[in-house]
């Protein structure tokens, strides 16, 4: 007997039995296709958040203060403008190529008996040109309001949909009030990253000359007679002198600060590269614990696919008998076994990959922003783990029906 | 009917005529023992049995005579525990399971109690099966031809549940004689039948024997089954106790079977089924 005649008498034999195989494909149909749709979800997450971390602006390193980690030391010296611009001078840092400063205060926003709360940035002109984001309407703080302590604002769209309605609307020139003053808003950030960032929302932000948040909105003058900075956004030169401009910050603020041992160091310097790295870790795990649930799910699928099986052959020991009776040898009867089981996991596994597929759609409306594909390597990765469990959990009963003796299998009742 | 009772005249007396016929089964010394945890069961105790071609043989034997042993180790589905086994000149007691199966698909035609056909499977689906097993080419043709035999040409494409016990049991028949075997064995093939139907298959397997020479061998418990076959071995407790030519096999459809109230009557008489006691010894 060919192998052709093995597959129509599996095929006859499974169409024979239809409810049977239909829910025993069930199993690796739900398995397959929670690999292939969690598999894309999770790749989804991943690249979102990638995508997310690549707005912040590449080349680009965050100081800010922090409590030390270890030893006696308890105090925080905050960072200052004058640390900033040290640190922008070629003889201190010949690494770093610019440095912007920000001053966070807190601050609640109305135009027309809307109000918004935020912590509004007060920024340097550099800024802009630091990060890597431009004003898509009118311009950026410049040197001259910083010179002026002006009142003058930039909004993010959040905020100017918060204020004005809508997003795209022109709010240049128009008034608005912050903490009862009266600020111009003089532009309109570009729209960043994506609206339900995992860093919050980056377009919900207000700049204004960091000379006026320092000054006119609260004291931020230290001891040393600076003015305090909550973070320096500092540049380096390219990629590779990443590292030399961490070296460098981290040597000139420990001097500054009077810190000599690891660990007591009050700032925290981050690197846009280090951030990605662990988020990408931790969506990295998120994928694989996905993916674990998913094959969790296949792996029942295959071990159902045995149990049916195993009841299969017991169900039709006669049938097995006949066949032995009439001339099937217990090769012809494994084949036929084995192909059934292969069969059934095979349509699972077809079905699944459509199931993933839908469930990837299904994502993509939920989630307007998540960009699903379900990759060929996971439909292969399905498909192959399909005819594996197929094969792995037709095997036993398959070998059991072959080696029946057609005396016992034939007086079965 | 006179010419079968002429026949049987010419064939039944003595030996002169029938060993110039071909040897089918050739049984020589057989044992079987099985090891039922700590106890050892002899079903058999040395066997021996000859047919011939063209014989109708019914086994007969109380339970535990070991006729299901027999039976299993002529139908090649078991092996003697010692022993000589030739099925048509061939000794199959010392073959590999695949061999047996080879010789099961060629040599043999079975035909069992509850029919064993497949379920939601054509009549001639289910004829064609020994035929793909031998890989056979125009296999549909040769089924259809065997269920034309057994009088099923109309109903080739019925399933098992569109069909009566008797038409049931017909196809199973057709599927025993469709890869021409050396023999049919058949296991109480009446014995899920109502007397109608018994009949109905009873007469298949006379004429098939009658007109086409098949060697059948029927094993039963049934005495007025055993009546319409030619020959009628006897085993009680693993051994032939006796082997004897039936001297007026009935045939099926001529005689009415008695009444249960009449064969107690003739058991009471000690005459079995109105017949001559010395055709059982």
């Amino acid at each position: 007997m060919n192998v052709f005649e093995a597959i129509r008498i599996a095929i006859t034999g499974l169409v024979t039995n239809r409810l049977r195989a239909l829910l025993t494909t069930l199993g690796i149909v739900i398995g397959v296709g929670a690999v292939v749709g969690l598999s894309s979800l999770g790749r989804g997450v991943e690249s979102f958040i990638a995508s997310e971390f690549q707005a912040l602006g590449s080349n680009v390193l965050f100081v800010f203060s922090s409590a030390p980690t270890s030893g006696t030391r308890t105090t925080i010296q905050p960072l200052t403008t004058s640390e900033g611009e040290a640190l922008a001078s070629p003889t201190v840092a010949p690494a770093i190529r610019a440095v912007a400063m920000e001053t966070v205060v807190p601050a609640a926003l109305a135009f027309s008996g809307r109000i918004v709360e935020l912590g509004v940035s007060g920024v340097t002109a550099n800024y802009s040109e630091v990060r890597d984001w431009t004003v898509q309407l009118g311009a950026f703080i410049s040197e001259d309001e910083i010179a002026a302590t002006s009142r003058t604002i930039v909004l993010g769209t959040t905020v100017v949909e918060k204020l004005f309605g809508d997003r795209s609307a022109d709010p240049v020139g128009q008034q608005i009030r912050l903490n009862d003053r009266v600020f111009t808003v003089v532009g309109v950030m570009q729209e960043q990253g994506a609206g339900i960032g995992a860093l919050g929302d980056q377009n919900e932000v207000a700049f204004i000359p960091i000379s006026t948040a320092q000054t006119r909105l609260g004291n931020a003058r230290t001891r040393d007679g600076g003015y305090r900075v909550d973070v320096l956004h500092i540049a380096a030169w390219d990629e590779a002198s990443m590292d030399d401009a961490t070296l460098q910050i981290e040597s000139y603020l420990s001097d500054a600060h009077n810190i000599t041992f690891q660990g007591e160091q009050d700032f925290t310097i981050i690197n846009q590269k280090d951030l990605l790295n662990s988020l990408g870790q931790v969506t990295g795990i998120l994928t694989i614990f996905l993916s674990m649930i998913a094959g969790i799910s296949l792996l029942v699928g295959g071990i159902g696919i045995m149990n049916i099986m195993l009841v299969s052959v017991t169900e039709r020991t006669r049938e097995i008998g006949l066949r032995k009776a009439v001339g099937a040898r217990g090769a012809d009867i494994l084949l036929q076994f084995l192909i059934e089981s292969i069969l059934l996991s095979l349509v699972g596994g077809t079905i699944g990959v459509a199931l993933g597929w839908v469930i990837t759609i299904i994502g993509q409306v939920l989630v307007a922003n998540l960009e699903l594909t379900i990759t060929s390597d996971a439909i292969m990765l399905a498909v192959g783990v399909s005819s594996f469990i197929g094969i792995f959990f037709g095997m036993y009963p398959a070998s059991r029906a072959a080696r029946m003796r057609p005396i016992d299998a034939l007086r079965f009742e | 009917m006179v010419r079968l009772l002429s026949r049987l005249k010419t064939e039944m007396p003595e030996d002169s005529a029938t060993s110039q016929r071909r040897v089918v089964i050739d049984i020589r010394g057989i044992t079987k023992m099985y090891r039922m945890g700590e106890v050892e069961v002899h079903a058999l105790r040395g066997v021996d049995l000859k047919i011939e071609e063209g014989e109708f043989v019914a086994i007969m034997g109380p339970s535990g005579s070991g006729k299901s042993t027999l039976m299993n180790i002529l139908g090649a589905l078991d092996q003697p525990t010692s022993g000589a086994y030739l099925l048509d000149g061939v000794d199959v007691s010392k073959m590999r399971e695949s061999e047996l199966a080879r010789i099961r698909n060629q040599k043999i035609g079975f035909v069992f109690q509850n029919f064993n056909l497949l379920k939601r499977t054509t009549a001639l689906r289910q004829v064609e099966l020994p035929l793909i097993y031998a890989g056979t080419s125009s296999r549909s043709k040769r089924a259809k031809a065997a269920l034309e035999s057994v009088g099923l040409g109309s109903r080739l494409d019925h399933l098992p549940s569109e069909l009566s016990g008797g038409q049931q049991q017909r196809v199973a028949i057709a599927r025993a004689l469709v890869t021409e075997p050396a023999m049919i064995l058949a296991d109480e093939p009446t014995g899920n039948l109502d007397s109608r139907s018994g009949t109905e298959v009873m007469q298949i397997f006379q004429s098939l024997n009658r007109d086409q020479g098949k060697t059948i061998i029927f094993v039963t418990h049934d005495p007025w089954i055993a009546r319409h076959t030619q020959r009628v071995v006897m085993l009680r407790d693993g051994v032939v106790v006796s082997d004897s030519p039936v001297r007026k096999p009935l045939i099926a459809g001529q005689d009415e079977r008695p009444s249960e109230a009449d064969e107690m009557q003739s058991v009471l008489n000690s005459a079995y089924y109105g017949g001559d006691p010395s055709e059982y010894n």
